[in-house]
């Protein structure tokens, strides 16, 4: 399949419902062929966002344009965009062709085409031979992907997902997404995508666009939102860390009275987040070149299968009262001698891996 | 494994060889009591069901085949078949019931959709607004209409006074005045059947409808109504057969004129006392009214007859 992907530009989109902004101010630009996922806890306003761009939710004010072409005025089916829903929305009273021929059927292909292009969307989701069965025979994962034929049989410039993977098992979930990717690569169609699950976002997107309180907080490559969130609020929210309370003083950072090395320069005195990822700490002997170095005891540790996570309680007098979770890889090097509970240890965190955010309300 | 752990293992094999797994008897024991408790629950309807339907029923049939002279005849049922005035009655009965079916669907179809489409607050308030007639007295409820229909009644003389029309309508002792009144006491039965139906309708089917580039009205063809079927033959189906033996208000709005086989029952004994005809036809009625349920139940499944979906 050949596509001319479009992209999408959104400005100042604001969507009220009576005090509460469920959109604030949204501006973001999706360009043409992209995977952008738009990622937010529930009530964020990343579904109503998707909507508004579907034409299912017409915003307060604020523009939308596919291409060069306005169309926050369009109703949604004039809007020619392929969108899979949450619980699938298969039609009950169809069969699988049925389901996916519907919007061929609604644009007057001819029959050989209809039968054509239905073949190739099943083929496409791995589905040939199952154009007969009925919608409530299929699994979870069959619905869904009869969804996405059905979204991609018209060949769309646009698809939009709204957490099109929720409803499935954690395993063919994570199968989902690497296949879902696959397909946006071979389709070419410029995708945006709705989730909660942060994991989802950093494995299927091109970039993440993270939303909260109807604010768009930050935009970024997975990469970017990992490695450097803005705020606390998206560094809590993005993967596991501890979020430690230091103090900034004259460009440096304090956590008690031991200097806090990072990898950017600080600005604003007063309480900042230290924000540390439990892989990125080790255990480290004594204090090397470039490294921020902690020592306490071990509060827990817990064996999770491919890691093991440890909880250590730092030193009161030296750090405060504060605890940092840890996570050792099993079967690394380490395997054997693993800190049981109790243990005296000392961690490392190289000052690359430490970076410090504003406290905001969301964080703690 | 050690020598001891083998003969261990040999003798709980044989112990559950030669007895029964631990706790079946008692379980199974459990179970059955289970069963006849909830038998228990239903032994008195089951009484009553058998009290009041069954054999009353059965005493109905047996009647049904007593002549006049009191020996077993089928003269009440010849007598349907060669009368013309029992032919009358049942086609008046099956068209009343047929239009009366048709005007509660066109009527109700769109309320109802209205209503489905509402927030859930909005469709409450329009609910307790069907069903409050719904509970009023069926008598209270008919002649009201025969006060607002009749000559002098508020409908006409609102008509005569706007000029709409020249002379008083006369509405009601006849077809139409049994219609109006059944149609709206039969609304409410179409109505809940199919309410109950259309809130199970995915939205999100219809906006994926829209989505896939369907206009609003081509969505509502293709993907609502069709799913709304079920529901509007549950509710097409339950007024179809209430009409069947429907005889209050047929008999005050119709004024004699419009005669159904439930009057003709009661006139059969008030007037004749001929229980014997009046039997054969409760017992026509009831096998017409089994063949209907047994034709829909091809077409919907009875637990959406019943409401559930």
């Amino acid at each position: 399949m050949t596509l001319n992907a479009l992209n999408i530009s959104i400005k100042d989109i604001t969507k009220k419902y009576d005090d509460f902004h469920a959109l604030k101010d949204i501006n973001l630009e999706v360009t043409s062929g992209e995977f952008l996922t738009l990622l937010g806890p529930s009530g964020s306003g990343k579904t109503t966002l998707l909507m508004v761009l579907a034409g299912f939710t017409s915003p307060d004010y604020g523009s939308v344009k596919f291409g060069d072409e306005e169309v926050v005025l369009k109703p949604p089916h004039l809007r020619d965009i392929g969108m899979v829903f949450q619980n699938y929305a298969l039609f009950p009273h169809m069969n699988v062709e049925q389901n996916i021929g519907y919007p061929q059927k609604l644009r007057g292909v001819s029959t050989q085409l209809l039968k054509d292009t239905v073949n190739e969307a099943l083929a496409t989701v791995k589905l040939d031979g199952l154009g007969h069965r009925n919608v409530g025979e299929l699994s979870g994962g069959q619905k869904q992907r009869v969804a996405l034929a059905r979204a991609i049989v018209f060949k769309p410039k646009i698809l939009l997902m709204d957490e099109p993977l929720s409803a499935l098992d954690k395993k063919l979930r994570e199968e989902m997404q690497i296949e879902l990717r696959h397909l946006h690569d071979s389709l070419n169609m410029t995708t945006v995508y709705v989730t909660h699950d942060q994991k989802e976002a950093l494995t299927m997107s091109d970039r993440i666009a993270v939303i909260n309180h109807g604010s768009l907080m930050q935009l970024g490559t997975p990469n970017e939102i990992y490695n450097s969130p803005n705020n606390a609020f998206i560094a809590d929210f993005i993967g596991e860390s501890s979020l430690i309370t230091v103090s900034v003083k004259d460009n440096k950072a304090y956590l008690k009275k031991s200097e806090i090395f990072v990898n950017h320069s600080v600005e604003k005195n007063g309480d900042h987040l230290l924000v540390v990822r439990p892989e990125k700490l080790f255990i480290s002997e004594e204090k090397e070149k470039d490294t921020n170095l902690f020592f306490g005891h071990v509060s827990e540790s817990i064996f999770q299968g491919e890691s093991q996570l440890l909880v250590l309680r730092l030193d009161p007098e030296v750090f405060g009262e504060q605890s940092l979770q840890m996570r050792i890889a099993n079967g690394s090097d380490l395997k054997g001698k693993i800190p049981a509970v109790g243990d005296k240890i000392s961690i490392g965190l190289r000052m690359s891996d430490s970076f410090i955010v504003e406290k905001s309300d969301d964080s703690q | 494994m050690g020598f001891e752990c083998q003969i261990v293992l040999l003798w709980k094999n044989l112990m559950t060889l030669s007895s029964e797994h631990i706790n079946e008897a008692s379980l199974r024991r459990l179970n059955r009591q289970e069963r006849y408790k909830l038998f228990g629950l239903t032994l008195p309807y089951l009484v009553l069901v058998t009290a009041l339907i069954i054999i009353p029923i059965g005493w109905l049939f047996y009647m049904s085949f007593i002549g006049r002279d009191g020996t077993l005849s089928l003269e009440n049922y010849t007598r349907m078949i060669d009368s013309k005035a029992y032919m009358r009655i049942f086609i008046t009965t099956f068209k009343i019931s047929i239009l009366t079916t048709l005007i509660c669907a066109m009527l109700g179809y769109p309320l109802t959709y209205f209503m489905s489409q509402l927030p859930k607050k909005w469709a409450g308030l329009c609910m307790i607004g069907v069903l409050i007639p719904f509970w009023t007295s069926l008598l209270v409820r008919t002649y009201a209409w025969l006060v607002l229909l009749q000559k002098k009644g508020i409908v006409n003389t609102i008509l005569v006074d706007l000029e709409l029309i020249s002379a008083p309508i006369k509405f009601v002792h006849n077809t139409s005045g049994t219609l109006i009144g059944m149609a709206h006491i039969m609304l409410p039965f179409l109505i809940l059947p199919l309410y109950a139906n259309m809130r199970t309708i995915d939205k999100d089917c219809i906006r994926a409808a829209a989505s896939l580039g369907a206009t609003p009205s081509r969505a509502f063809w293709t993907v609502f109504f069709p799913l709304s079927i079920p529901g509007l033959l549950a509710g097409l189906l339950i007024v179809f057969v209430l009409c069947l033996g429907f005889y209050v208000t047929p008999a005050i709005l119709g004024g004699g004129r419009v005669i159904m086989v439930a009057m003709k029952i009661s006139s059969n004994i008030e007037l004749y006392f001929s229980w014997g005809a009046a039997s054969a036809l409760g017992v026509v009625l009831l096998l017409f009214t089994l063949l209907i349920l047994f034709l829909a139940s091809k077409l919907v499944s009875m637990d959406q007859i019943s409401g559930r979906n």
